[in-house]
């Protein structure tokens, strides 16, 4: 016996003494209870004996040879097999490879008598996981086992199941277990149980037919099964709770039973019946009663009854209490439950027991939204806890805290969260923290001089272990601001100020993630500084370039923000030394950063054009159309070449060349042709790289073609948000990037002004006086009379940094509720317009973030507006099919493609019409639905007409002003919708609407993805008395976006091949004789399909999604039903068209 | 206990070396492993590993040691492990009985009172097989303690939490060690013929007759 056993059982006795539990762990047996012959023995004792971790290694090793040798040697003997096992096992434990005995542990399972056996199923469950293949040669044993007239057999083989099994072989095992559910034993009852539910878990669709065998389960009359099949019933409610409303009743009746007393006493403990029985039913029905007042309505009596019961002091009624509170504050609530409840937390609050304790923070924070005054009767404890010296206790406390901030406390709180930071030394604990005040504090800062010390506490504090997304978000919050111009640069200032005060310490170490927010913002926004030398900041950022922590990521930032800050520098003599000192550097992404400075240097103009002051949420506009080549192109045509012409309609082009005699009228264009040919739309120009200088000019030169390029007939259809309006001023728009884009919306509304928060300042230096003083402050607005909503969540009154919106979506909608307030109120005369702000609106629409780093390029673009012409058709070539009301279905009668361009024409986007709503001359002859009212207003009335051009759904709107004063710059704002694409942009300005006159505006749409229906909604805001907004909706259907397809059937056998989406449905046919035809007639007309051939009793249609997405149709009749197959290279087309051939079917 | 993938194990624990110190109290942990499903029974301290997955094991044990550990008798029995588990679900729910520590690891679908009290009859139960338990007995037998801990849970679920139903099992298990061990020396025939015959009836005065439980639309179903 080695002294080291004996060392530690003379330490026993005096640790003994320290615990007051029932059992204590004596070594009351001494050295002989230990089987100190056994190998299994030795080996422990002789590990205990080593002194170093290397002898450890050594000597297991060398186990680990021995027993090698003895499990393949043939001659081995099962029952010393078992003890190798065991003594593999303990090898295992230790953390050293025993993969040699794995396959012999299988064997011991397959071979050994009961107690081998035994050993052998232990170790594979211990040696293998789930997904080990030498699992799948336990299988047969298990097959066997489960077999088996031996009840210790068949219980370990369900053992092993339930622990580890391959899922692939469920089925071989599967009806075995379900037989054993009706075994007379409860032992094998509970254990097939359990073996069910393990299969549930890894493939709950192999054991979806054995539901009702759950609930056999759940009323058999042992107690044991019927708890282990709560564990499944746990399982599948928490997954779907609706499935099992009807076995409330059941699991209440349950419940009563064990809380009344009426199982055996075996299942007492510490005289409280069956406690995790309770447990696990009180979870159950708070998963099913929750959010539904009429299966809560049937355990409140129980939930009544089982807090009542739960008197006695222990631990496990503490257990069963806290389930019975939680379960009351899920369900529906009732106010008598909820105010025991509410003393049963008291109870764990108060409670002097630390795991109590805990439990109580934990219920407090759980049922915080509910009952927020439940917060304010334990304030003090809550701040007791705030200094408690555990750990766990005080992240608790902060998370209930972190549920109570609003705007009043925030600057507490916070300060407690950083305060528990910067202690804190788990990485998960740091993380989670730093979100949550990073969060907190863009909420609900009181002043950016707080929210920057914040933030630069969680960055310095947080190091590069906080989340991404938090420096990301911070840069975002900065760079786009608010909504006052005032407060975003005074913000920005004082960020810049506290940069270069911490940059100012010279030893002072920052993580990178801090020193890359520190970059970019001195970059972007130190020029906002005027009292401090540019060559004081770019001193500071060389000297860190140099220092060796900082990262070669971090240096990139540095390196950005040097570049930018020297575009408004004339001349500096750090970003020579600089460029001196980086263009020979080792580091050749550092190299080429130098030399790109270096050029930029010698370019001022170009280096200012391309670092624009505060442009870092313009978007930097990619341009795909290459633009910048169109002079190569204009020179190529005027050479004589041939325009450039899309695949489709080359190959139409060329379907119709083979054709010897082409008897349709118009079939040879194509619809689609104008709209999206390559060469004639152009978009404004954009730079992509640095290194390509070209693309910087490029905008120029694409100006300049255009015009030639123009006179050629060649259209700019392209802009930067798909189609580009016809504007005269052309020259002028270049210079005011964002004037056309965003409307007016966002230029009246203005931030809340900051809420004056000096009191609370105050009150944070002296928390550490009074506790009494930290809980007002810790729990100020809190109570139910106060205004602030308790969660906060939904709070936005305090908000400080509220974000702008996208597209000024809320806004609008603001605005119409203020607009609907006032709508009773009446409406003067109006006044002048008063011009809007746009500087406000100035790159609110595009809120990508301009990276720091040099390699994306700053170059934002001018959002110029070329002269585009609308993709109208004019009506000069069709005068014959001019019917001035024709109807949707019977222009697309007939294989024809009725309008052709005229590139020559141009259509005003804003066509002045008399007050009489028609449409300009030229759409009349299109079809088009009836002039449909959308909204109104006093002063305005939004009519639209959906007109069904060959290439696009234009939405013609009328907007007729019915006052008696004319309008100035009224805008329109279709809104993005991600299934709708509005060509050119999605704004239009009206620059003035004269007294009872209409002016209408144009927009094509195209369906971006794919939808049966869809709402494009937008608004119209106008300066009346007040910016005053007004908000429509169009719901737009898929048909708005089908038209036929002209092709021929080779053509159509060919695509027919190549496409791989589709769907096969039979259609009942109406009884009509002839039907075939007529329901081809029918899809022809209702669903503008094109017929391309009808042979006998099959036909081939075709249509496409605009703008070019085919569809193909071939259909058949047999016997009374219409066989429809679709196929389409988009996969949700075919079953949307199918859907509308279904209506129009009925219908006809 | 955690359902699903976790997989509570016991450890015989061994006096632990860490550092070549010798003060350190022994562990017994349970312990659960998200990604592989798997785990085995590990004592802290070794770090000899030679494959992935076995090094992640040793190192949430290690890990899972330390911060049992590092924390003192008068604060709470919960330890909330973080990303330790790969996910903020799970909590160490531990008891200390003099240099034993006993961990459970459990997600959000456990009581945690409820497997304080669970370790408590795990305990009470191994203080009954191995009549006054010590940890030598937990070091010793190692494969008796897992085999007690699979009647008190199996596959991560707690299959049985009646003291005496648990003791019966084992028993009843160990009688029929003793006899096998007995007859392994006795002809292979008699061997086979105790192979066969059916475990004695386990006393289990609990055949719940007064319980009455009404399933509603069970009928459609069978």
């Amino acid at each position: 016996m080695s002294d080291v056993v004996e060392r530690t059982l003379s330490v026993l006795p005096g640790l003994l003494g320290q615990h007051d539990l029932g059992v204590g762990l004596r070594g009351a047996g001494g050295p002989g209870r230990v089987s100190a012959t056994s190998r299994l023995g030795s080996l422990i004792r002789s590990i205990t004996a080593l002194t170093s971790k290397h002898e450890e290694e050594k000597l297991i090793q060398q186990e680990l040879t021995s027993l090698k040798a003895t499990v393949s040697a043939p001659t081995t003997t099962l029952r010393l097999m078992k003890e190798c096992m065991v003594r593999l096992i303990y090898c295992e434990m230790l953390g050293y490879e025993s993969s040699f005995g794995y396959i012999h542990a299988i064997k011991l399972a397959q071979q050994g008598n009961l107690l081998e056996k035994r050993v052998g199923y232990l170790a594979v469950s211990l040696f293998l996981h789930e997904n080990h293949e030498l699992l799948l040669l336990l299988v047969n044993t298990v097959v066997k086992d489960l077999q088996s007239t031996n009840l210790v057999e068949v219980c370990m083989a369900l053992t092993v199941v339930s622990q580890i099994f391959p899922r692939e072989m469920i089925p071989a095992v599967l009806p075995l277990i379900e037989d054993k559910l009706q075994h007379s034993k409860e032992i094998i009852r509970r254990k097939a149980v359990q073996a069910l539910y393990k299969f549930y878990l890894i493939a709950p669709n192999q054991v979806q037919h054995i539901h009702d065998k759950f609930r056999k389960a759940l009323c058999d009359r042992d107690a044991g099964v019927m708890a282990a099949s709560l564990h499944i019933y746990l399982q599948m409610i928490k997954e779907s709770s609706s499935a099992y409303k009807d076995l409330t009743g059941s699991f209440v009746t349950i419940l009563k039973q064990v809380v009344g007393g009426k199982l055996p006493v075996d299942f007492n403990y510490h005289s409280v019946p069956a406690p995790w029985l309770q447990i696990q039913l009180l979870r159950i029905l708070g998963l099913l009663g929750k959010d539904d007042p009429r299966t809560s309505e049937l355990m409140y009596d129980v939930l009544d009854e089982s807090l009542r019961r739960a008197e006695i002091n222990h631990n496990i009624t503490y257990a069963i209490l806290f389930e019975c509170v939680q379960t009351i504050y899920t369900i529906y609530p009732k106010s008598e439950l909820l105010e025991k409840a509410a003393k049963c937390i008291g109870k764990f609050v108060l409670s002097p027991k630390i795991n109590l304790k805990y439990l109580g923070l934990k219920a407090l924070t759980y049922v915080i939204q509910q009952d927020p005054n439940l917060a304010l009767q334990h304030q003090m404890t809550i701040i007791e806890c705030l200094d408690h010296p555990d750990p766990i206790i005080k992240r608790e406390t902060l998370e209930l805290l972190y549920r109570i901030t609003n705007g009043q406390n925030v600057i507490v709180i916070v300060q407690k969260m950083l305060d528990y930071l910067k202690e804190s030394k788990e990485e998960y604990a740091i993380i989670n923290l730093a979100g949550k005040i990073a969060e907190l504090a863009e909420k609900y800062a009181p002043d950016n001089e707080w929210f920057i010390q914040t933030m630069n506490a969680v960055f310095s504090v947080g190091g590069d272990v906080v989340h991404p997304d938090i420096p990301n978000n911070f840069l975002r919050l900065l760079a786009e601001g608010f909504d006052d111009g005032k407060e975003d640069n005074q913000l920005r200032i004082y960020a810049v100020q506290s940069y270069l005060a911490l940059l100012k310490e010279e030893d002072a170490l920052y993580p990178q993630k801090f020193l890359q927010v520190m970059s970019w913002v001195l970059g972007e926004y130190a020029s906002l500084v005027t009292d401090v030398d540019p060559e004081v900041i770019l001193t500071k950022l060389h000297s860190l370039l140099k220092k060796t922590y900082v990262t070669s990521e971090t240096k990139v930032w540095l390196m950005a923000a040097v570049t930018k800050l020297a575009s408004h520098t004339s001349s500096s003599m750090t970003v020579d030394k600089l460029i001196q000192e980086f263009s020979n550097s080792l580091d050749t992404c550092m190299r080429q950063h130098a030399f790109e400075l270096k050029h930029l240097c010698e370019d001022k103009a170009l280096m200012k054009s391309l670092l624009p002051f505060d442009a870092s949420c313009n978007d930097i506009v990619v341009d795909a159309s290459l633009s910048f080549l169109d002079g190569f192109v204009a020179e190529g045509l005027g050479c004589g070449a041939a325009p450039y012409k899309p695949h489709h309609q080359r190959q139409q082009e060329k379907l119709s060349q083979e054709k010897a005699l082409n008897f349709e009228p118009y079939g040879l264009s194509f619809a689609s042709s104008v709209s999206s040919s390559g060469i004639t739309g152009r978009q404004s120009p954009a730079g992509l790289s640095f290194g390509s200088d070209t693309s910087g000019n490029s905008a120029e030169t694409g100006h300049k073609e255009t015009n030639t390029l123009k006179l050629e007939g060649v259209r700019k259809l392209w802009g930067k948000e798909g189609y580009l309006p016809k504007k005269e001023s052309k020259v002028g728009k270049e210079d005011e990037p964002q004037t056309v884009s965003c409307g007016s919306l966002l230029a009246g509304q203005m931030g809340e002004p900051p809420v004056s928060q000096s009191d609370q300042v105050a009150s944070l230096s002296e928390e550490d006086k009074e506790k009494q003083q930290l809980a007002s402050t810790l729990f100020i607005g809190l109570g139910s009379s106060a205004s602030v909503s308790l969660m906060g969540k939904a709070d936005t009154a305090t908000q400080k940094f509220k974000r702008k919106s996208k597209i000024s979506a809320t806004q609008s909608s603001e605005d119409v509720t203020d607009f609907q307030n006032s709508a009773a109120s009446d409406f003067g005369p109006l006044l002048d317009t008063v011009p809007i702000n746009m500087e406000g609106c100035e790159g609110s629409i595009n809120t990508k973030l301009r990276k720091a780093s040099l390699c994306s390029s700053d170059i934002v673009e001018d959002n110029t507006a070329f002269e585009t012409s609308q993709s109208l058709k004019t009506s000069g070539l069709d005068d014959g099919l001019l019917d001035s009301r024709m109807s949707q279905s019977s222009l697309f009668d007939g294989n024809i493609e009725i309008f052709q361009p005229s590139p020559s024409s141009h259509c005003e986007s804003a066509s002045k019409i008399p007050l009489v709503l028609c449409l300009p001359e030229e759409l009349e002859g299109l079809a088009h639905s009836e002039v449909v009212e959308l909204c109104q207003s006093e002063d305005l009335a939004l009519y639209f007409c959906k007109v069904w051009t060959d290439d696009s759904l234009l939405l013609t709107v009328f907007v007729s002003n019915k006052t008696t004063s004319a309008f100035n710059t009224v805008n329109l704002v279709f809104e993005e919708t991600e299934h709708f694409q509005v060509l050119e942009s999605p704004t239009y300005q009206f620059p003035v609407i004269e007294a009872q006159s209409v002016k209408l505006c144009q927009r094509c749409v195209w369906m971006d993805k794919f939808c049966t229906q869809g709402i494009l909604s937008g608004s119209v805001s106008y300066q009346s008395e007040m910016e005053t907004c007004l908000e429509f909706s169009i719901t737009l259907s898929l048909l708005d976006f089908i038209r036929p397809m002209a092709m021929t059937t080779e053509d159509f056998g060919k695509l027919w091949l190549s496409l791989s989406n589709d769907v096969k449905q039979n259609i009942k046919l109406s009884s009509s004789e002839d039907s075939f035809s007529a329901a081809l007639n029918t899809l022809q007309q209702k669903l503008k399909l094109h017929i391309v051939d009808i042979i006998g009793n099959e036909g081939i249609l075709a249509c496409q999604l605009l703008p070019s997405v085919p569809c193909l149709l071939h259909c058949r009749t047999h016997s009374g039903m219409l066989a429809l197959w679709f196929r389409s290279p988009c996969s949700a087309l075919p079953d949307g068209l199918l859907y509308q051939c279904q209506k129009v079917m009925e219908e006809s | 206990m955690s359902y699903g993938w976790v997989t509570p194990r016991v450890a015989a624990p061994v006096v632990p070396r860490l550092g070549g110190s010798w003060e350190l109290p022994a562990q017994d942990i349970h312990r659960a492993e998200q990604n592989h499903g798997f785990s085995r029974p590990c004592t802290h301290g070794c770090s000899s590993l030679l494959s992935q997955t076995e090094e992640v094991q040793q190192q949430i044990i290690r890990e899972t040691f330390h911060l049992v550990l590092k924390r003192d008798d008068h604060i709470c029995n919960f330890l909330e492990c973080g990303s330790l588990f790969g996910g903020s679900d799970y909590k160490l729910i531990y008891r200390h009985y003099a240099t034993l520590y006993f961990v459970f690891c459990v997600d959000s679908s456990e009581s945690e009172l409820g497997i304080l009290d669970l370790i408590q009859v795990f305990v009470e139960t191994l203080d009954k097989c191995f009549e006054n338990v010590c940890e030598l007995d937990l070091i010793f037998h190692m494969d008796k303690v897992h085999h007690i801990l699979q009647e008190v849970v199996i596959g991560g679920m707690v299959l049985e939490t009646n003291m005496n139903e648990i003791v019966a099992q084992v028993e009843a298990q160990s009688k029929l060690e003793k006899a096998e061990g007995g007859l392994s020396a006795a002809p292979s025939r008699a061997v086979s013929a105790v192979k066969n015959i059916n475990l004695p009836e386990i006393p289990r005065n609990i055949n719940i007759g007064d319980i009455n439980i009404k399933v509603p639309n069970l009928s459609q179903f069978m």
